[in-house]
């Protein structure tokens, strides 16, 4: 394999050229993420239900158990992991493992029975808004009713002394619930995806639709030189959708960008590249342009259905997640809300940021191996 | 590298789409210098072979060297010192001429890029046109972008694949003094064609069917070799007399040239016995000329074309 960066800026001044003459896909670029952003800006409204919860009890009590029970019965939450520390609670949720932190303060049962309405404090991660409403509301008027129920005996004189505890939600993150402070990062790795498998896979079947793709093989160009040639002009492109959406999102609807942006855009070139390097692969495969767009929507559909883009990921059945965490926009979406919303620092992301990079290699290896250097 | 006669010498290049043997056990030698042309009907593998001679195509059987390189190891130095023109069209549309030029220089790695780019342009007379979009040429401006940028790179050979269809006379003539002028200079040319005139314009012709050499020469010895007797008739109602003639055994061709038709046969003795019933009608008037070239190239496609249904039949 030999690289020389001049014949690969020969493709990509081409690439250019080629681009700006072709009006109706430019227009594309730019109406795409801003279409998009208008229509999602509407809450997408689901009631997922299992998910995950850690709860955080300083009280061993029977009514504390009866208390986490009831959560459980709601459907609602799924009852993950016992913590031991506020910190813990913290962490989790910042790294988007839980969505919501169960706290159940020293002498619950206790204070209960002594009349003192102690607090049950649910936190919820509120950048997963959609999320987090069902269950809290359920949280509200379930466990009240249960509680009634389950108490008897020296607690029965609860039932009508009202109210035997008080339940406090709190949510981080994205106090007001907003949908679209939530869409505003899922669309960025959904716009991304689009455009850039599409464009990439077309550009290269469109060299052999038209032939010219013969006439390439034949000069002394290698397949790396094409490929980063042909890719380069798009990444440019990720990037200034990307800014589009961040900075029409933060005008239009406030969105707030609270985390750093550098290692944003660090962690979006590894998924624009991703994309990119999926989109020549699929070129290879793809005997037209047609067959390239179908293949193309193969896998958009799953990187908006089951990434977390429509519906909160960790409310998806579990094979589904399976399946979610191998589409690169899954980790993506996770590390964007994580950045732009929570203020995820590199070691928060970094669990997701891992599976992005080893894909990327993996899938450029596959792109440049599956290239077809003859005609054969 | 070491001296060598030949610019394209290879062996034996097969090459199957699937189960059809498109290219079969073909050789072909083209010394430095020399304008070859290369004949055969449409499906024959021309442009199959070619495009194995250039690292295109891998072979499934054969080898050979082009300019003195391995065709299986060394493409990527062949491509470097060879011009192939493809025979579809195949720069960018969307580009202008000029733009596809630099291109072609910048991927090439030439020095004083603009200048040879300039000079190009000048050469082949598209200096005028250079801001056009090549989409929007007509054929023979295509043409004629296609070959400057095939020349571009100072190539040592130069394998075209119909270079010339679709493009008007005039303009024909031109490419091919162009060619000529070319190969004066030492450069070496593979050029497949179904027009006899370019034929007869090559050092030697490679006249290939159904993926098998069938003759190779210059256009002289090709016409020899074919060992063809001709008579010319003129005359009244030739279509009909046509007719009866091709239902003769001793008639390989029939074939009609303005007022006149050309009837050929491959034994002498017996062609003149066939034809001296019609001698003495006087609505027709005999005479024997030596084969045309195209008497030649008629024959060999009906050949082909037997050979191919008699194949068919057979299997
Ligand atoms: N890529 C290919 N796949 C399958 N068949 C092919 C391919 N390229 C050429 N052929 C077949 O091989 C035969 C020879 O084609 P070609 O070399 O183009 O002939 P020519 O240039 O002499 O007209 C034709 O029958 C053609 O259909
Ligand atoms: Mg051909």
């Amino acid at each position: 394999m030999f690289f020389s960066f001049r014949r690969s800026a020969a493709v990509l001044v081409k690439e250019f050229i080629q681009l700006r003459r072709d009006t109706v896909t430019l227009r594309m670029i730019i109406m795409i993420p801003v279409i998009q952003l208008l229509l999602f800006g509407y809450a997408l409204n689901t009631d997922p239900k299992h998910l995950p919860t850690a709860v955080l009890s300083y009280d061993n009590s029977p009514t504390a158990h009866t208390v986490i029970a009831g959560l459980k019965n709601t459907e609602y939450f799924s009852i993950e992991q016992d913590i031991h520390s506020e910190q813990q609670g913290q962490d989790l949720l910042r790294r988007g493992e839980v969505l919501f932190v169960v706290t159940i303060p020293a002498g619950f049962e206790r204070d209960m029975i002594r009349g003192q309405s102690p607090d049950l404090l649910i936190e919820a991660d509120g950048s997963d808004p959609v999320a987090a409403a069902g269950a809290l509301s359920a949280a509200n008027g379930m466990l009240q009713r249960i509680l009634n129920q389950e108490l008897t005996g020296p607690l029965a004189k609860l039932q009508q002394s009202p109210p035997a505890f008080k339940i406090l939600t709190h949510r981080l993150y994205n106090p007001e619930g907003f949908t679209r402070y939530n869409i505003v990062p899922g669309l960025v790795a959904i716009i991304l995806t689009m455009t850039g498998i599409m464009m990439t896979a077309l550009a290269m079947t469109r060299e052999r639709e038209r032939g010219t793709m013969e006439n390439l093989l034949a000069m002394p160009i290698s397949p790396l030189e094409v490929m980063m040639g042909k890719i380069t002009p798009y990444v440019l492109i990720g990037f200034f959708q990307s800014a589009l959406i961040i900075i029409a999102a933060s005008l239009l609807f406030g969105v707030p960008i609270i985390g750093s942006l550098w290692l944003f855009f660090a962690a979006l070139s590894i998924f624009i590249v991703c994309n990119m390097a999926l989109g020549f692969t699929i070129s290879a495969a793809a005997k037209n342009q047609t067959q390239a767009l179908q293949l193309s929507i193969m896998i958009l559909l799953p990187s908006i259905l089951l990434s977390g883009f429509m519906f909160p990921f960790l409310g998806m059945p579990i094979w589904a997640q399976y399946l979610g965490n191998l589409i690169p926009a899954t980790h993506f979406i996770i590390i964007s809300r994580g950045i732009l919303l929570k203020g995820s620092t590199f070691i928060d992301i970094w669990p997701h940021l891992w599976p992005l990079l080893v894909f990327m290699v993996a899938i450029t290896c596959i792109a440049i191996l599956r290239y077809r250097r003859t005609l054969d | 590298m070491t001296i060598q006669a030949y610019a394209i010498d290879v062996k034996n290049l097969t090459k199957r789409f699937g189960d059809k043997l498109v290219v079969d056990h073909f050789d072909v030698k083209v010394p430095k210098g020399k304008i070859y042309g290369f004949l055969g009907p449409n499906g024959s593998g021309k442009t199959t072979t070619l495009r194995m001679i250039c690292g295109l195509l891998t072979p499934d059987e054969g080898e050979g060297t082009a300019l003195g390189l391995d065709i299986r190891t060394e493409a990527l130095e062949i491509k470097k010192r060879i011009g192939y023109m493809t025979q579809k069209f195949s720069f960018w549309e969307d580009l202008t001429i000029r733009e596809n030029l630099e291109f072609v220089a910048t991927v090439y790695g030439l020095d004083h890029k603009k200048q040879r780019v300039d000079e190009a342009l000048t050469k082949l007379n598209l200096a005028t046109r250079q801001k056009q979009l090549a989409g929007s040429l007509s054929g023979g401006w295509k043409q004629r972008l296609a070959l400057a940028a095939c020349i571009l790179h100072d190539p040592q050979l130069l394998l075209l694949d119909e270079p010339t269809a679709g493009v008007d006379p005039k303009a024909r003539r031109e490419f091919w003094d162009e060619i000529h002028k070319l190969a004066a200079n030492g450069l070496t040319v593979l050029v497949s064609t179904h027009y006899m005139d370019e034929a007869e314009r090559c050092h030697a012709i490679i006249y290939m069917s159904y993926g098998k050499l069938v003759t190779q020469g210059s256009v002289q010895d090709v016409i020899q070799g074919a060992g063809l007797y001709t008579w010319v008739v003129q005359g009244e109602n030739l279509m009909s007399l046509a007719a009866t003639l091709e239902k003769l055994d001793a008639v390989k061709t029939v074939a009609p040239f303005g007022d006149s038709l050309h009837v050929s046969g491959t034994d002498a003795d017996s062609l003149k016995a066939a034809l001296t019933p019609y001698f003495d009608n006087p609505a027709y008037d005999w005479h024997q000329e030596s084969p045309s070239f195209e008497d030649v190239f008629i024959r060999y496609m009906a050949d082909a074309e037997d050979n191919f249904l008699a194949k068919k039949e057979a299997g």
